[in-house]
């Protein structure tokens, strides 16, 4: 019977997926060639949302680079400006006081449990379960209330300054951290209960978006992708930066480097996250949150209006900017997608002579094509989904 | 300065292929010509002691009346062993701004070349696909040089013709009479 078959003509189609599509939260167009549903080759075309962030900062201060940080992952805003705010301090060659590395060290924590709430609950929810969407967003409201507590803004949120951050958290801040803790990991074991044995969850998860260890170095992918192929790479261990030395966390690992890793080490790493806040909060000393250095920090209000020495401290720092001795500095830190890296170039001025970042979802998105070489058109979403593409971090 | 002990180990092994070498603020930072990059890219990731075999970043700088070679461009490797970085920086004239292509060693090289294409107009040799990442093909100029104004207008591109693109050609497609309708008043 078999060999009575006649082969049936294939014809490779060409089909865009993107720049629009409801299932790919993100602006990003992917040109397939495919042979029925299974993908022959994929290229994916980026940019959509690039905006010149380059160019922008060469034309700001020092200072006013730090709003424009904010929209790169708009996911984890916060992890973006201590990152470009330590480079800055590196190449000044200051140190921020403890009470404000403590700080920045919770603030960027928590904003890697919103940025892995995200990316875990919007994978999820494209896959069919809305319900774990929902619940993972109610969490990440919860930690985004705490965030526009503490900074005034929900993303838009500039809370670090060259020398330190905006102002002291709020004086109930442990109590609110406490309270949302609780709700997110009951949350968290709700979403759970919904997923981990969950046959249509499983099956679209595991074995999908497949990366070697080999691959993955080779393109130098970091962040949960890297981990879930069972390399053990994270700034915060490898060169720990800020107090992340004294806190005791883990950096859970995957093995198979799929889709079903990835989300596990996500799911993971916010209990760690939540470790390292509750750790912060007990160790962390009181003291001030700015350093006392005149060259880099504004002066108090209170100087400005009533002195006119303090006038011209603001006026000089506000027109010409911070001087920044000449030189180049390259300063990583963790961000929730991995290594979030600021280079920064000084000619001596008030302004950047240029600011590279190095977005680490650009550099997983580089790999997408061999991560779904070979699979269905419906491996596209959840391999997509556990990249995390921010496109503001990714066009830049 | 005083040589960091890297890049005293480097300048033992690599001899004269550095041009210039400094340790400001901690990163180890080599400068290498462009003739020989990729035997000295080759060196430092397969060397076991140095052990550079992650490449984190490829970037470049302009210099636009300040240095000559103009260009810069900046590679930044990381050693996932031992823990260390490298910055390896490579001149390149304006009058021939091209470089040899990383992509036979490490994968990742191709998208970050490909930006550095895009945003400086520097080309690199054996590259398997050198397109424009960020921006589109009919780009005019490349911005990150400094001297691309910063508000500089790009012309209004013409539609693409795509092959075996399906166009609807059905009497109440609004689109197509609404091109109609603009083509007959022009």
């Amino acid at each position: 019977m078999k060999a009575d078959l006649k082969e049936l003509p294939v014809e490779t189609m060409d089909l865009q997926m993107g720049p629009s599509h409801p299932a790919t939260h993100g602006t990003i167009k992917f040109d397939l060639k495919l042979e029925g549903e299974k993908i022959l080759a994929c290229d994916v075309a980026v940019g959509f949302l690039h905006r010149g962030f380059a160019k922008m900062c060469e034309q700001a201060t020092w200072t006013q680079v730090i709003p424009y940080t904010d929209r790169l992952n708009y996911v984890s805003p916060l992890i973006n400006n201590v990152g470009y705010a330590l480079a800055v301090e590196k190449l000044l060659g200051v140190e921020t006081p403890p009470r404000c590395q403590f700080i920045r060290v919770i603030m960027s924590e928590l904003s890697r449990i919103t940025d892995h709430l995200t990316c875990c609950g919007m994978a999820a929810s494209e896959l069919g379960a809305i319900t774990v969407g929902f619940y993972l967003v109610e969490a990440r409201e919860l930690l985004i209330r705490i965030i526009e507590a503490v900074t005034g803004a929900r993303l838009t949120i500039s809370y670090t300054r060259i020398g330190g951050v905006k102002h002291d958290l709020p004086e109930d801040f442990g109590e609110q951290v406490a309270k949302a803790f609780g709700k997110t990991r009951r949350l968290i074991a709700d979403c759970d209960r919904l997923l981990s044995r969950n046959r249509i969850f499983i099956d679209r998860m595991s074995g999908t978006g497949t990366i070697s260890r080999e691959l993955a170095l080779s393109y130098g992918l970091t962040g949960p992708v890297l981990r879930s192929t069972g390399v053990s790479y994270d700034v915060r261990k490898a060169q720990p930066y800020l107090v992340y030395g004294q806190l005791d966390f883990e950096i859970p690992l995957g093995a198979r480097g799929d889709n079903y890793d990835r989300f596990i080490c996500r799911m993971l790493e916010i209990d760690q996250s939540m470790r390292i806040v509750e750790q912060a909060l007990a160790k962390m000393p009181v003291g001030p949150v700015l350093l006392d250095d005149p060259r880099v920090v504004l002066p108090e209000k209170e100087k400005v209006y009533n002195s006119i020495e303090g006038l011209m401290h603001h006026f000089k720092i506000i027109m010409e900017g911070i001087h920044v001795p000449a030189g180049e500095v390259y300063f990583p830190v963790e961000g929730g997608n991995g290594e979030l890296g600021f280079y920064i170039v000084s000619d001596g001025g008030g302004r950047p002579y240029r600011v590279r970042v190095r977005p680490p979802c650009f550099i997983a998105m580089s790999a997408f094509h061999e991560m779904i070489r070979g699979a269905m058109v419906a491996d596209i979403i959840p391999t997509f989904g556990m990249i995390n593409m921010i496109g503001g971090e990714c066009d830049r | 300065m005083e040589d960091s002990p890297n890049i005293s180990r480097l300048r033992a092994r690599l001899g004269g292929k550095i041009l210039d070498s400094h340790a400001f603020r901690g990163d180890d930072t080599i400068v290498v010509a462009r003739e020989e990059l990729r035997e000295i890219f080759r060196f430092l990731k397969e060397d076991p002691e140095l052990d550079l075999s992650f490449l984190t970043d490829i970037t470049a700088v302009d210099y636009l009346g300040r240095k000559t070679p103009r260009f810069e461009v900046v590679y930044h490797l990381y050693s996932l062993k031992a823990g260390h970085r490298l910055r390896v920086k490579v001149p390149v004239p304006q009058e021939d701004p091209t470089v040899d292509s990383l992509v036979p060693l490490w994968k990742g090289a191709n998208w970050l070349e490909r930006e550095v294409w895009d945003m400086f107009g520097i080309r690199f040799h054996g590259h398997p696909d050198l397109r424009r990442v960020l921006l589109y093909e009919e780009f005019e100029g490349h911005p990150l040089r400094k001297d691309y104004p910063v508000n500089q207008r790009q012309p209004l591109v013409a539609e693409r013709e795509l092959a075996g693109t399906f166009v609807d050609q059905r009497s109440d497609n609004k689109l197509l009479q609404l091109q109609q309708k603009l083509t007959a008043k022009r």
